[in-house]
């Protein structure tokens, strides 16, 4: 039995494109038609199933944070909670309320959930056929659908005419557009070694470029905290989750939604969280790739252990997520876009600036460099194994850090939240100088004083 | 407060106001309470709070109801501290009666009203803090509080609506186990406490959504009338148990915190040491339990002679106070409460205005409100 089911699982997929590779009458129908249409059923039912499972993951995780237990009913440890939960939202009534605009509001939540699921194309799930579609600007067709998903939670948020769900749909609107450029700004660093805009690409350049193939992140590791945190922000993630603050606004632009629609936008929001962990463990975490990889020689199994990989790079960095979202408070609107315009922005505009010296000064001194720690293999410009790696990870981390931080910490020092506890320190002062005045006048003016 | 004239900005768009009803049926408003809102973008321009949808004539129900059985109805005022609410009203009965309570029972009224105070300020905290954003704290609060309603359930019988006291004492004496029980609770207290300081107070966004949040300076808070510890955030040092001491608070030894800013934060700062207060007093009290009765002699139908009187208390959330009027039945003539929630919540106008949506629900956190107190 387990030895049918390995033969399964590790031929049979090889056994597919090979049959499709051979029958030559049928190339176009197979190459472009059904092993796509295979892969794209396969994609699709998997990350919906993992959305479903999120949720669950979402609630026991939370559970654990919050000494409780979480899901324990429905199946063992509740594992079949997701099950009972898609079933309730479809049988539920569908509601649309009176005053709505009815053609938006029905269709605001497929706008959503279309924009999250058709990004999960171009995601390099793993090596060779695990790879959908190898689209050579697959980073910025991610950027570019993903920012698509903004539109349904603005609509929504019009279309249902309700004053909570209107300023749901303004602060995420504002929220995810300003967010959108951070996150933009901070691949660029990585995408300067990588060179290619193609998600394969980039992981492939990583592990020619970077120690062991370990990923950009040793060399951006400000574009790293830029990235994740606009993530975080453009997911609508808490501490960002002001869009659909419960305590503030109910529920946001999905205040009015129930039912099935209100269960897309879920998915939408558990998608795209998806989606940012795997763009963000694509640039700077190696993808599917991990040291020792290149050891296995049998190609099935690589492209297995490839997915597994990726699949727990992805899952580390969700947990981080639901970590973030049941330990810290939620940041007020305005806090919000101050450091979303007053941090993250200029921290990543810094990034490239700084990146782009530090990669012109490191050029081999033909092409006009300083210190010629690089050079040229197979058409790329590799940073010289160690001296050229040691060179990149100490500027990165001990030059870029201070110098951005010590520029925005200037920039920002009247800024109001910057520095509260001198803030702090600085009204009491007052308010006891204040005291001391008032004291030291005579009794009569300040009768008068409290009169006025 | 006066009123600001609001000046309309010339915009390129034909800018309008926004009125934003916040309740009664709204996650953060802490009950039924209905905040009018009128926004300029987010920013609060004007507010309203329009109460009485809780409303059910507990003061009118004294006029009907013979001086014991009104006590249950005290319970459910402030449902979150139901023991302080009974203390209040129990002593102003006795001091009508002029009847003198056993040292015993005087005891154990301390360290069950201190209880409540860490229970309904572990309500507090947790609730304010989910309604900031941080989830957690609600559920670690409520893990302590559990241990604090388990013990009242084992010597009063009701976890949330104890009817703890009776005039002229307790009904019952302690259990056996009921001082353990206390002692290790105040041993895992501290350590939990530095938990949730752990999370809120080294934590960036939560000083950012707390510090210079709603100022209150000392004078406009007494001009308020606020009492608790909105009033003590402010820097005021006032305190029932202090000022005039009831029951047997002169007996124990405590600090008064107050704070300097009167910000949101400082009013965190102030329930926290608050707590820590509380439990030294249940220390001071149960090493200092005398033997004896926990009843005093009090007639089977309680008639008062003819008079009024004015009592309050420390309670959780501030002064509260009874006023009584006896004509020498069996009924009150007339019983007034003086509901500390209610009176406090005057301040929420005056440390709105100016500050954005998100702060009103960070500012009805911090004033503590229990909708049950202010509509009576």
């Amino acid at each position: 039995m387990q030895l049918l089911l390995t033969t399964l699982l590790l031929v049979a997929p090889d056994w597919v494109v090979s049959l499709t590779r051979e029958r030559r009458p049928n190339l176009f129908w197979a190459e472009y038609i059904v092993w796509p249409l295979i892969q794209i059923v396969i994609v699709i039912f998997i990350v919906l199933t993992l959305v479903a499972y999120l949720t669950y993951l979402e609630r026991k995780v939370s559970a654990f944070i919050q000494a409780r237990l979480g899901p324990m009913r429905v199946g063992p440890w509740g594992l079949l909670q997701p099950l009972a939960d898609g079933i309730k939202l479809l049988l539920k009534e569908d509601i649309v309320p009176i005053k709505a605009d009815r053609a938006v509001f029905l269709i605001a939540p497929v706008i959503s959930v279309v924009a999250a699921l058709v990004v999960l194309s171009v995601i390099p799930w793993g090596a060779g056929w695990a790879t959908i579609a190898n689209v050579n600007i697959g980073l910025l067709f991610v950027l570019a659908v993903s920012s698509v998903g903004v539109l349904g939670l603005v609509l929504a948020g019009w279309s249902s005419n309700s004053k909570y769900s209107l300023l749901g749909a303004l602060r995420s609107s504002a929220q995810m557009v300003s967010y959108e450029i951070g996150m933009g700004l901070s691949i660029i660093g990585a995408l300067m070694f990588a060179r290619t805009l193609s998600m394969s690409g980039i992981i492939d350049a990583q592990q020619t470029d970077t120690l062991w193939g370990l990923g950009y992140f040793l060399y951006q590791p400000l574009g790293v905290l830029v990235y994740l945190t606009s993530a975080l922000g453009e997911t609508n993630r808490a501490p960002f989750d002001l869009p659909e603050a419960e305590s503030e606004l109910v529920a946001g632009y999905h205040t009015e939604y129930s039912g099935f629609r209100w269960a897309l936008f879920f998915m939408a929001e558990y998608a795209s969280m998806i989606v940012t962990a795997a763009v963000a463990v694509t640039v700077f975490f190696g993808g599917w790739y991990f040291p020792g990889l290149g050891l296995v020689k049998n190609p099935t199994l690589y492209v297995f252990l490839s997915v597994v990989i990726y699949a727990l790079k992805i899952a580390a960095l969700l947990y981080a997520y639901m970590w973030f979202r049941w330990t810290w408070p939620r940041y007020r609107y305005d806090q919000l876009m101050e450091l979303g315009w007053k941090w993250m922005i200029p921290a990543g505009l810094a990034n490239i600036v700084l990146t782009g010296v530090w990669y012109v000064l490191a050029l081999p001194k033909a092409q006009g460099g300083v210190f010629g720690l690089m050079h040229e293999e197979k058409g790329r410009l590799i940073p010289t194994k160690f001296s050229g790696i040691a060179y990149f990870v100490v500027t990165g981390l001990f030059v870029t850090i201070p110098i951005v931080w010590g520029l925005l910490a200037n920039i920002n020092r009247r800024s109001r939240d910057f520095n509260l506890h001198e803030q702090r320190q600085l009204q009491m002062q007052l308010r006891r100088e204040r005291l001391e005045k008032m004291l030291q006048q005579p009794a009569s003016s300040q009768a008068t004083e409290g009169v006025q | 407060m006066q009123e600001q004239p609001i000046v309309k900005q010339e915009t390129l768009f034909d800018a309008e106001e926004m009125v934003l009803n916040m309740g009664p049926q709204h996650p953060s408003t802490h009950g039924v309470l209905r905040v009018i809102l009128k926004l300029d973008g987010e920013t609060v321009i004007g507010l309203d709070c329009d109460i009485g949808f809780l409303h059910r004539g507990v003061e009118k129900i004294g006029e009907h109801d013979t001086y014991a059985m009104i006590t249950p109805y005290w319970d459910r005022l402030d449902y979150v501290a139901a023991v302080s609410n009974d203390l209040c009203y129990v002593e102003g009965v006795e001091k009508l009666l002029q009847v003198e309570v056993p040292k015993r029972a005087e005891y154990l009224r301390v360290v069950l009203t201190e209880l409540q105070r860490i229970a309904s300020h572990l309500l507090w905290l947790g609730t304010h803090a989910m309604d900031i954003g941080a989830v957690t704290v609600l559920l670690y609060c409520f893990r302590e509080r559990e241990e604090i309603l388990k013990i009242f359930e084992d010597f009063i019988g009701a976890r949330l609506t104890a009817h703890a006291f009776r005039i002229g004492g307790l009904w019952w004496d302690a259990y056996p186990e009921f001082e353990k029980r206390v002692r290790d609770f105040l041993k895992i207290l501290p350590g939990r406490i530095d938990e949730y300081e752990t999370l809120l107070n080294a934590n960036r966004i939560w000083l950012q959504r707390t510090v210079g949040i709603g100022i209150l300076p000392a004078e406009e808070a007494i001009n308020l009338s606020l009492t608790g510890p909105p009033l003590r955030g402010s820097g005021v040092k006032y305190d029932v148990r202090k000022a005039q001491p009831y029951s047997a608070y002169s007996d124990f030894q405590f600090e008064i915190p107050v704070g300097e800013n009167g910000d949101t934060y400082d009013r965190y700062l102030v329930r926290m040491e608050e707590m820590k207060q509380s439990a030294l007093i249940i220390e001071q009290a149960l090493d200092g339990l005398p033997e004896g009765p926990v009843m005093a002699k009090v007639p089977k139908l309680i008639k008062p002679p003819v008079g009024d009187v004015y009592h309050s208390i420390e309670a959780p959330k501030g002064e509260l106070g009874v006023y009584m009027v006896s004509d020498g039945t069996g009924k009150p003539y007339r019983m007034r409460i003086r509901p500390p929630s209610y009176i406090n919540l005057q301040s929420l106008k005056r440390m709105s205005i100016g500050h954005l949506v998100a702060d009103v629900v960070a500012l009805i956190g911090t004033l503590d409100i229990v909708l049950g107190e202010v509509d009576r």
